[in-house]
C-alpha cells in the first residue's frame, strides 16, 4: 500500500468518516464537523473519561468518546434518541449535584453545561436536588473567584494548571459524592496559591466556577456565545471559554 | 518545630521519602499520632516535595484515614446486611450511649468515635467491629460492654484480651485446594522441573479463570505480561477482598499462605517478573504481621528472593502494600494507582494492566484464590485440574457462606454445584433468596436453586449470603444502595451522582413516600448507570435493586404510596430546623397527616 492512512475510514451514524491513527472517536469526528457533546474533554488537554457526555455505541457497546480510539470499520452511533436521553439525564444529574443558579450567574449564556441543557432538551433537573450545604466559595484571590456550588469535577482546571500551566493549583479531594475541588496551598485558598489570572486554568472551566473578576457582564446577556448558536455550532465548537476570558 | 513532627520524621524515613508510599506513610502516620490534621497534610506534602492537594486528596478518599480527630479509639461497625441480621444496629446504639455520642462523632474527652464502615469480612461471625483497623467478631452485649470498659480504662489495644480478636477459619467443606496437604515449597519445585515454557504450558491447559469475579483467563493474563515490553514486571496478589459478604480469601491468607506466595512467584517465574506486591486490604490489618512473618520465612528458606530454591535466574520477591478502607481499589487499575500511592480511582482501558500497569509496567493482577490454585496446577498438571468443574469453569471455587444458616463459613466445591446444594450443606431452612457475589452480584430465587455456580451461569468471587422465610429483601437492596454510595470513587458522572441519587430514592421509599415514580426512576437509573459508567462498580451500582424490584416486587409494593406521585419535600420533616433552633417539639409545632 503505497499511503496506508487514506483508507482509514470508521462510520458515524452511518456516514463514513476518515482518521489519522492514535485519534479518539471524538478527535476524528470533530476534525470531520461532527459534534459529539463533551464537558471534561478540551483540545489543549489531555483526555480525562469523566464526565460521560460523550458517550456513543461503538460496535453495539458504550464507551466514552473522548479515551476511546478510533478504528478501521467501526459503527459509532452518535446521535441516538436513546443516547440523547442517557445525555439528558447526565446534564441533569450535574444540576442537581450542585447549586446552579443561572439566571444569576455571569456564566449564563457561555456555559457548556447550560448550553447542553439546552440542547438536550432539559426542561427540569427531574432529579431531586441535593442542595448541598458545604460547597464553599473562595473569594481571596484578588483576580478570580471560586465557587465550588458550580463545580462539575471535570478537572480541567486540574489538569490545565498541572500540564500547561505547570503548577499544579488544583486537585480533587473527597469520594464520589463528597468529591470537591481543592487547592494546593498551606491553607487551601487561592491567594496563598501561586496562581495568576493569566493561568490557562483561569479560563478554562466549562461552567461558573471559576470566575474571573471585575469583567462581570461586559457582554450582555442575550448576546453570548450560546444564545446565538447551539454549542457545537460552527460558530462555538468548544473554545468558547477562550472567548470568555 | 510542631508537636507532630517527631513523630512523623521517622515514618518519612522509613519509606525513603518515596511519595508512591504516600498511603502508607499517612496510615502509619495516623497510627502514630491518631489523626491527620492539616498541618500534619502540609508537612507531610513539603517533605515529600508533592503537592499539599495529593496529600489532602488521599486524606479524603480513603476512609479510614481521618483528617480531623476522631479519638484515640476509632470503632467501625462492618455493616453489610448479614451484620445487620446479627443485631449490628442496636450494638452500635448500645456502645455509643456509653458516651452519648451520634454516629462518627467523636467523644467529648476526645476518647473515641462509633461509626459505620462496609463488610469487613467476618460475615461467619456474627456481628463484627474494627477498632483502630483491628477486627472483632462475635458481638454481643456482653462483649460490647467488655469493650466499653477496656476503653474507658483507656487500656492499649495492644493489652486488650486476646480472646477478643479471635477470628475462625469456618472451613465446612473441603476438596482440592483445601483438603490436599501442602508442602511448602513443592509447588516451587515443580515448577522449575517444568521451566517457564512447560510451567506456562501447563497454566494453558488447566484453563484457570480468576476466582476474583470476572473469570478473565488466567493464562492469557501470563502471556499477555510475558510478550509485553518492560524492565520490570509486577504480579500483584488482590487481597483486597471488599466484595460484601466474601471472605474467603481471608481464610486463605491465614491458613494457607505459602500456596498464595508460591503462586504469585510461579506467576512470576511464567510471565518473567521478579517483583510482587500483597495488597492487603485495610479491614485486615490483623493479618499483616502474619503475612510479613511468612514471607521473611519463606526468604529466609529460599522460597523468595534471588534463584528461588538454588534455580537461577528465578528470582522473585514480595512486599506488603496495606489498603485504607475503599472497595473501588479491588478493580485491578483502581489497585494499581493505589499501589503507586495515588487515590484509587480506575484508570482508562485500554492499555490493561498486562500492557502498562504498576509505574507503567506490565502488572498482572490476581485474586488471592486464583494465585493458590496456580500451586495446584503445578503439582498436578493442567489436564488434571482442568478434569475438575465444569468446561468453561475448571477446578475448585471456595464460598464464603453466611446468613440465615446453621453452619456459615468456607465451603469449597468444584464448579457447576448446584445452589440448592450449597443451601442444603450449610443447613439452610426455607431460604427465601441467596445474594450470589455480594453487592454486585446477583439474587437468586428459590425458583432458580437448581441454577450452578460457574462463570457461564452464576458467576461469582465467592460471597453466598442466605435469606431465611423473615426477612426482607428492601432492606437487603437498601443496604447495598448505600454501599454504592458510601463506595463510588467520583471519577464519572453516572456513578458519582446516580449512587447517591439511588440511595436517596430507596430512602424515599423506606420512609413511605415513595411510589410508582421512585420505582421508574430507579429502573431507569440502574440501565443507565450500567451503560454510562467507567468501571464496574458503576455498572454493577444499580442490580440488587433492580433484582429485588423484578423478583420481589411485594417487599417494595407494600411501602410504596397508592398515588402517581409523592412530592419530594416532607413539610414536616422541613421543619425539624426550626423546630431545634425553636427548641419545640410540641404538636403545634408539627405538620400531621398528608403534605
Amino acid at each position: 500500500m503505497a499511503n496506508p492512512t487514506a483508507e482509514l475510514v470508521f462510520n458515524i451514524d452511518d456516514l463514513p468518516v476518515p482518521f489519522k491513527p492514535g485519534q479518539t472517536i471524538l478527535e476524528a469526528a470533530k476534525a470531520a464537523g461532527v459534534f459529539i457533546p463533551h464537558l471534561c474533554h478540551h483540545p489543549d488537554l489531555r483526555p480525562h473519561g469523566g464526565c460521560k457526555l460523550c458517550t456513543v455505541v461503538v460496535n453495539g457497546r458504550t464507551h466514552a468518546a473522548c479515551t476511546f480510539k478510533a478504528a478501521a470499520g467501526q459503527e459509532v452511533d452518535i446521535d441516538t434518541p436513546e443516547l440523547n436521553a442517557m445525555r439528558r439525564s447526565l446534564v441533569q444529574l450535574l444540576f442537581i449535584e450542585g447549586n446552579h443558579f443561572c439566571p444569576t450567574c455571569e456564566k449564563t449564556g457561555n456555559c457548556e453545561l447550560q448550553a447542553l441543557g439546552y440542547e438536550y432538551e432539559m426542561l427540569s433537573p427531574h432529579f431531586a436536588e441535593f442542595y448541598p450545604a458545604d460547597r464553599e466559595v473562595d473569594a481571596s484571590h484578588p483576580d478570580v473567584l471560586i465557587d465550588r456550588n458550580r463545580c462539575i469535577m471535570c478537572e480541567r482546571c486540574v489538569r490545565a494548571s498541572q500540564d500547561i500551566d505547570k503548577k499544579n493549583v488544583f486537585g480533587i479531594a473527597g469520594r464520589g459524592g463528597k468529591a470537591k475541588l481543592v487547592i494546593n496551598s498551606p491553607t487551601g485558598k487561592l491567594v496563598d496559591s501561586d496562581f495568576a489570572v493569566t493561568d490557562k486554568a483561569a479560563a478554562i472551566c466549562p461552567v461558573g466556577a471559576i470566575i474571573v473578576k471585575r469583567f462581570g457582564y461586559a457582554t450582555p446577556i442575550g448576546e453570548r456565545a450560546y444564545d446565538s448558536h447551539p454549542i457545537g455550532d460552527e460558530a462555538n465548537v468548544c473554545e468558547i471559554t477562550e472567548s470568555a476570558k | 518545630m510542631a508537636s507532630f513532627e517527631p513523630a512523623v520524621e521517622p515514618i518519612l524515613a522509613k519509606f525513603r521519602h518515596d511519595p508512591t508510599n504516600l498511603l502508607q506513610i499517612l496510615r502509619e502516620t495516623q497510627d502514630a499520632i491518631d489523626w491527620i490534621s492539616p498541618e500534619t497534610q502540609t508537612f507531610i506534602a513539603s517533605r515529600l516535595n508533592i503537592p499539599r492537594t495529593q496529600v489532602e486528596a488521599l486524606t479524603q478518599f480513603y476512609a479510614h484515614l481521618y483528617d480531623h480527630n476522631r479519638g484515640r479509639y476509632r470503632i467501625l461497625f462492618s455493616d453489610n446486611i448479614t451484620d445487620r441480621m446479627a443485631g449490628s444496629v442496636a450494638l452500635f446504639d448500645r456502645l455509643r450511649a456509653f458516651w452519648g455520642v451520634a454516629p462518627g462523632e467523636t467523644s467529648s474527652d476526645g476518647l473515641v468515635s462509633i461509626d459505620m464502615t462496609p463488610c469487613t469480612g467476618l460475615c461467619d461471625h456474627g456481628a463484627a467491629l474494627l477498632v483502630n483497623n483491628i477486627a472483632i467478631g462475635r458481638l454481643d452485649n456482653e462483649r460490647i460492654d467488655r469493650i466499653a470498659r477496656l476503653i474507658m480504662a483507656r487500656k492499649p489495644l495492644a493489652e486488650w484480651p486476646a480472646e477478643l480478636f479471635a477470628i475462625d477459619d469456618n472451613i465446612r467443606r473441603k476438596v482440592t485446594l483445601l483438603g490436599t496437604p501442602y508442602v511448602p515449597g513443592s509447588a516451587l519445585d515443580a515448577a522449575i522441573r517444568l521451566g517457564r515454557s512447560g510451567i506456562f504450558d501447563e497454566i494453558k491447559s488447566s484453563r484457570l479463570r480468576g476466582r476474583g469475579g470476572a473469570g478473565f483467563p488466567t493464562p492469557t493474563k501470563i502471556e499477555g505480561a510475558r510478550n509485553a515490553a518492560g524492565k520490570d514486571k509486577y504480579v500483584v496478589c488482590n487481597a483486597d477482598e471488599g466484595e460484601p459478604g466474601t471472605f474467603k480469601d481471608r481464610v486463605l491468607l491465614t491458613s494457607f499462605l505459602p500456596r498464595v506466595l508460591e503462586g504469585m512467584a510461579i506467576t512470576g517465574f511464567a510471565a518473567g517478573a521478579t517483583k510482587g506486591f500483597v495488597y492487603l486490604r485495610g479491614e485486615y490489618q490483623y493479618l499483616r504481621p502474619h503475612v510479613q512473618r511468612t514471607i521473611d520465612e519463606m526468604r529466609a528458606g529460599g522460597l523468595l528472593g534471588v534463584s528461588i530454591r538454588g534455580a537461577p535466574g528465578f528470582d522473585f520477591d514480595i512486599q506488603i502494600h496495606m489498603g485504607a478502607g475503599a472497595y473501588i481499589c479491588g478493580e485491578g487499575t483502581a489497585q494499581v494507582n493505589s499501589l503507586e500511592g495515588k487515590v484509587g480511582r480506575p484508570r482508562v482501558k485500554p492499555p490493561s494492566m498486562v500492557i502498562r500497569g504498576y509505574k507503567g509496567m506490565p502488572t498482572i493482577v490476581d485474586n488471592v484464590e486464583t494465585l493458590a490454585h496456580l500451586t495446584e496446577i503445578a503439582l498436578e498438571g493442567g489436564a488434571s485440574f482442568a478434569r475438575r468443574g465444569t468446561r468453561a469453569s475448571t477446578g475448585t471455587k471456595m464460598l464464603s457462606v453466611s446468613g440465615d444458616c446453621a453452619r456459615p463459613g468456607i465451603y469449597e466445591y468444584e464448579f457447576g454445584v448446584t445452589i440448592r446444594q450449597v443451601l442444603a450443606d450449610s443447613g439452610a431452612v426455607a431460604p427465601i433468596a441467596v445474594q450470589v457475589g455480594g453487592a454486585s452480584g446477583v439474587l437468586i430465587t428459590p425458583d432458580e436453586f437448581s441454577r450452578k455456580i460457574a462463570f457461564e451461569d452464576v458467576s461469582t468471587a465467592g460471597a453466598f449470603m442466605i435469606f431465611g422465610p423473615d426477612r426482607d429483601l428492601f432492606d437487603v437492596a437498601r443496604n447495598f444502595a448505600h454501599f454504592f454510595a458510601h463506595e463510588s470513587c467520583g471519577f464519572c458522572t453516572p456513578c458519582r451522582v446516580g449512587t447517591t441519587v439511588q440511595k436517596n430514592l430507596m430512602d424515599k421509599i423506606a420512609e413511605g413516600r415513595g411510589s410508582r415514580y421512585e420505582v421508574n426512576d430507579l429502573m431507569r437509573l440502574a440501565d443507565f448507570m450500567r451503560k454510562t459508567s467507567h468501571c464496574g462498580l458503576g455498572e454493577t451500582a444499580g442490580n440488587a435493586v433492580r433484582d429485588t424490584w423484578m423478583k420481589f416486587r411485594p417487599a417494595f409494593e407494600r411501602r410504596l404510596v397508592p398515588y402517581d406521585f409523592a412530592p419530594e419535600v416532607d413539610l414536616d420533616k422541613a421543619l425539624e430546623p426550626t423546630r431545634q433552633a425553636a427548641h419545640r417539639d410540641d404538636a403545634a409545632a408539627h405538620i400531621v397527616g398528608e403534605n
